[in-house]
């Protein structure tokens, strides 16, 4: 039982004791203690052998230290074109002093805001990951938008990593938006070494009445990196929440994204794309939760699959009781390029209210023949055509996404992996 | 109109009509479960030596097993200690045809509108009648025989084509499958066997009609089916039990064997007692079903039209092993009151150019809970698989869930894969359309219903599907209001 070990040296890393939110630490620890690693009789873990691979790859049970990034590094780091505030982040650690732009934002380090209720939205009983975050996270960050604040320019936090092998990285955000602001966040990570690490992550986000929240996430981790992270947010009345998720690589990349929708005509929207190669190994699971009635969601994940990469996608739409009138829809469409890669897709629906409209829709394929043959008859190479199609498939996802040059970015980076740039 | 009109008035007013119960002198194993009721079971039946030892075997994989708690139902166990694992009508000598047969067991089908005396018989289809832990007696015996098609029994199988038993038992449902698959190899009394051999279409449609009487009984049988060489068979199941206070369980296992372009059609209209309306009482119905496309250009088609039963629990699934084998589900669950059902299959595409098809349409009413959980795996070395699933439900009231687990496993890049679901509720706009033209309600509902799961019906044999549309209506009667 290598797993029992595994446990046990998590255990000892428990031991170490962490400043700050002792209440809530407890709670995580008894929580994964209680819950243990996932194994892959876990029906939520049951393509995604992450706990074989941290065995494999987490050699030295600490938390990575934060290092010096340079100015230089970060103008690096910022994708081009972007325009807005800058927040750093190294192995996970905030570093207030590399901040951009950042004179009118409301934000300090987590640890100075020991009243903030972590743990209250992204609970540690519905993922072990989240319970060993909310045990041993270190360096969050708080961020507050205003009432009534429209932040005009994206946020982007970007995150440098350069654990040592084998090293934890844990971060923890906590987003609110006041009633009625509006604001698009921005997530990009640099990688400074190749060696495997672990980058365990919660973002919980509060949003307020009518508030209107963009949450846009490059997922570029090292190639030998591991990561699991939880995205939990509760959308209030009149409120919309849109994530738009572009996974590229990285070893194995788990993604909790959980919708709770509290308030009547709020609105959450889902969307992500996952264009894979080499053994990259990445499981999306989306829960759109419907607690009240008038509340829609909408959900559109599509994959690309190269090479021996595997995708796992598992949205699940739930519609209590008394969430009449809900509307939900999700559609998740794949297409395999090669004999080894594999896609397992669980679209689930459990619905305990009668008047609604819920539907799911999910394929798996691959180039349409006949549409890669109407353009090699007009000339167009077979690569060049087949990229082209590729990028019709895909690109539907990066419509969703509100701010110009950010689009303009991740076009450019979809076309570059599908070989769609002419 | 008037005359679907005119059944469906008739149904209405009543609740369950397969509620009763007769009371015969039976023989009956001792209550419990252990290796000694095993061996009582399988003297009984004087069964060979090789049947029992897998019996044993069975029982030994079932005792480490876990009952499985991954299904969205709950329920309260049943305590398997507690249950008597035989009862049979008790007879004075084999009867060697029906005409033998005691005639207060053939009232009792008759009773249940299944006339096994062949004379009277005016639709060609051969019953085969299971009446707690045995089979009644099998009809047309002659007929098929001629053919050179086995159906009988299964304790007559085993008895009289040994080394055919011996093959294909347990070859699609291994022992060792599951918790109530493990429990059934170990318990089962009786059931059918059904051979087909090569090259023959079989000319009638072979039943087998169960029946619960006793209480305290569980039903285990067992249906195996071969069908050799491009043989082909339709094959229909039905089922009732009385209407009794405490839950009883029903564990089956049906294996399908389809060799090189045969087919096998079969259908199910599952009406075991589903409770009464505050949900006391009912069957657990637990039962694994399964078929291998074996050969090339074989076919498998279940159709099922689920309304009884308190707790369902069940996959039928088709293992596309042939090249260019084809495996087809139809389902129609319906689900009122405080039932559960925990229903869909799984297709295994193994093969190359396979094709699989799942149209599934749940109906929920009342307080009760329906789910459609199925899995489309395509395997590596499938090529070209095609897939298209649909599943549909239908929410009739506040109190009721309608809830979807699809598994899409996906191997192969040549594969097509499509999945669908929709969830809605009746719309009060079609309501009102039949409303102003005179339907009622109730009728209404009825009506919609059987449109919605038309695509199913369709599919069923003619004497099934009219049986099937009046169980829907009957099912839901109350559900509206």
């Amino acid at each position: 039982m290598s797993t029992l070990t595994k446990q046990n040296l998590f255990e000892g890393f428990l031991e170490t004791s962490f400043a700050g939110f002792e209440r809530a630490r407890e709670e995580g620890k008894a929580s994964f203690l209680k819950q243990g690693l996932p194994t892959l009789k876990s029906e939520e873990y049951k393509f995604t052998a992450i706990t074989k691979k941290l065995e494999q790859s987490i050699t030295s049970f600490q938390s990575a230290q934060p290092f010096a990034v340079s100015q230089e590094e970060v103008k690096a780091g910022i994708p081009t074109g972007f325009e807005g505030t800058v927040l750093v982040f190294a192995n996970g650690h905030f570093i207030p002093e590399l901040a951009i732009d950042a004179a009118e934002l409301t934000f300090s380090e987590l640890s100075e805001k020991p009243e903030t209720a972590v743990g209250s939205i992204a609970r540690a009983d519905k993922d072990p990951f989240a319970a060993l975050n909310q045990s041993s996270f270190y360096g969050g960050i708080f961020i507050q938008i205003p009432k009534k604040a429209v932040v005009v320019k994206p946020i982007l936090l970007l995150s440098f990593n350069k654990a040592n092998e084998g090293q934890l990285i844990q971060p923890r955000v906590w987003i609110e938006a006041g009633d009625f602001s509006e604001v698009t966040f921005i997530t990009h990570t640099i990688n400074k070494s190749e060696t495997p690490y672990f980058v365990n992550k919660v973002v919980e986000i509060k949003g307020g009445v009518n508030s209107q929240i963009r949450y846009y996430r490059v997922q570029n981790e090292g190639k030998n990196a591991i990561e699991a992270s939880t995205l939990e947010t509760n959308l209030l009345q009149d409120s919309r929440f849109t994530s738009v998720n572009i996974s590229l690589s990285g070893e194995m990349v788990r993604n909790n994204l959980n919708l709770n929708l509290l308030g009547s005509n709020s609105e959450g929207n889902m969307y992500g794309i996952y264009l894979l190669n080499g053994k990259t190994h990445v499981d999306n699971h989306t829960n759109v939760d419907h607690t009240i009635p008038h509340a829609e969601s909408n959900e559109l994940y599509k994959g690309i699959l190269a090479d021996q990469s595997r995708g796992v996608f598992n949205g699940k739409i739930f519609v209590r009781q008394d969430a009449q009138k809900t509307n939900a829809f999700q559609q998740n469409n794949n297409i395999l390029l090669s004999e080894d890669a594999i896609v397992n897709t669980k679209p689930q629906l459990e619905i305990w209210a009668d008047d609604v409209k819920c539907s799911h829709g999910c394929t798996t394929g691959q180039l349409d023949e006949e549409a890669l043959f109407y353009l090699q008859a007009r000339g167009i190479d077979k690569t060049q055509a087949k990229g082209l199609l590729l990028f019709a498939f895909a690109g539907e996802v990066l419509e969703h996404i509100h701010d110009e040059s950010f689009k303009n970015y991740c076009t450019d980076l979809v076309q570059e992996r599908l070989g769609s740039k002419f | 109109m008037s005359k679907d009109n005119q059944i469906l008035e008739e149904l209405t007013s009543k609740e369950y009509e397969h509620g009763w119960s007769v009371n015969y002198e039976a023989d009956e194993a001792p209550i419990g479960l252990n290796e000694e009721i095993i061996n009582w079971i399988s003297a009984k039946k004087e069964e060979p030596q090789w049947l029992l030892e897998w019996r044993l075997k069975a029982f030994k994989t079932w005792q480490n097993m876990t009952e499985p708690e991954w299904a969205n139902v709950t329920y309260p166990k049943i305590d398997l200690q507690s249950l008597r694992y035989y009862s049979a009508p008790k007879q004075d000598k084999k009867p060697k045809s029906l005409d033998e047969v005691d005639p207060e067991l053939l009232q009792i089908y008759e009773r249940l509108g299944i006339n096994l005396n062949e004379q009277k018989k005016l639709q060609g289809i051969a019953v085969d009648a299971v009446l707690d832990s045995v089979s009644v007696g099998t009809t047309f015996k002659a007929t098929l025989s001629k053919l050179g098609i086995i159906f009988c029994s299964f304790s007559e199988a085993v008895k009289e084509h040994p080394e055919l038993v011996k093959k294909y038992l347990g070859s699609v449902v291994p022992m060792t499958d599951n918790y109530y698959a493990a429990l059934n190899s170990a318990v089962f009394s009786d059931g059918s066997f059904c051979y087909i051999p090569k090259g023959v279409r079989c000319p009638m449609e072979l039943s087998t009609y169960f029946r619960i009487n006793a209480a305290n009984t569980g039903q285990f049988e067992r249906t195996l089916i071969v069908a050799e060489d491009e043989a082909y068979v339709s094959y229909l199941e039905g089922c009732t039990a009385p209407q009794r206070d405490e839950n009883q369980l029903h564990a089956a296992v049906v294996e399908i064997y389809a060799a090189k372009n045969a087919e096998v059609k079969y259908s199910t209209v599952q009406n075991w007692f589903p409770g009464d309306k505050n949900g006391k009482g009912g069957i657990y119905n637990f039962v694994t079903k399964r078929g291998i496309c074996a050969g090339d250009h074989s076919k498998i088609s279940w159709t099922q039209v689920e309304t009884g039963s308190a707790v369902t629990w069940k996959y039928p699934s088709c293992i596309l092993k042939g090249d260019h084998s084809i495996g087809e589900f139809y389902s129609v669950a319906v689900t009122n009151n405080y039932q559960q059902a925990d229903t869909g299959t799984k297709m295994i595409h193994i093969g190359k150019n396979t094709k699989s098809r799942i149209v599934s349409k749940g109906i929920s009413a009342g307080k009760s809970q329906n789910s459609y959980r199925g899995q489309v795996q395509v395997m590596k070395r499938a090529d070209n698989a095609r897939n298209f699933s649909q599943c549909d439900s239908l929410l009739m009231g506040d109190r009721c869930g309608a809830h979807t687990f699809p598994y899409i496993d996906i191997n192969n890049s040549s594969a097509k894969v499509e999945h669908e679901a929709t969830t809605s509720k009746i719309g009060e706009d079609q309501l009102f359309y039949c409303n102003q033209r005179g339907i009622s309600t109730e009728d209404a509902v009825a009506l919609i219903v059987n449109g919605y799961a038309k695509e199913v019906l369709n599919q069923l044999p003619m004497e099934f599907a009219v049986e099937a549309q009046k169980l829907l209506a009957l099912t839901l009667e109350g559900s509206v209001g």
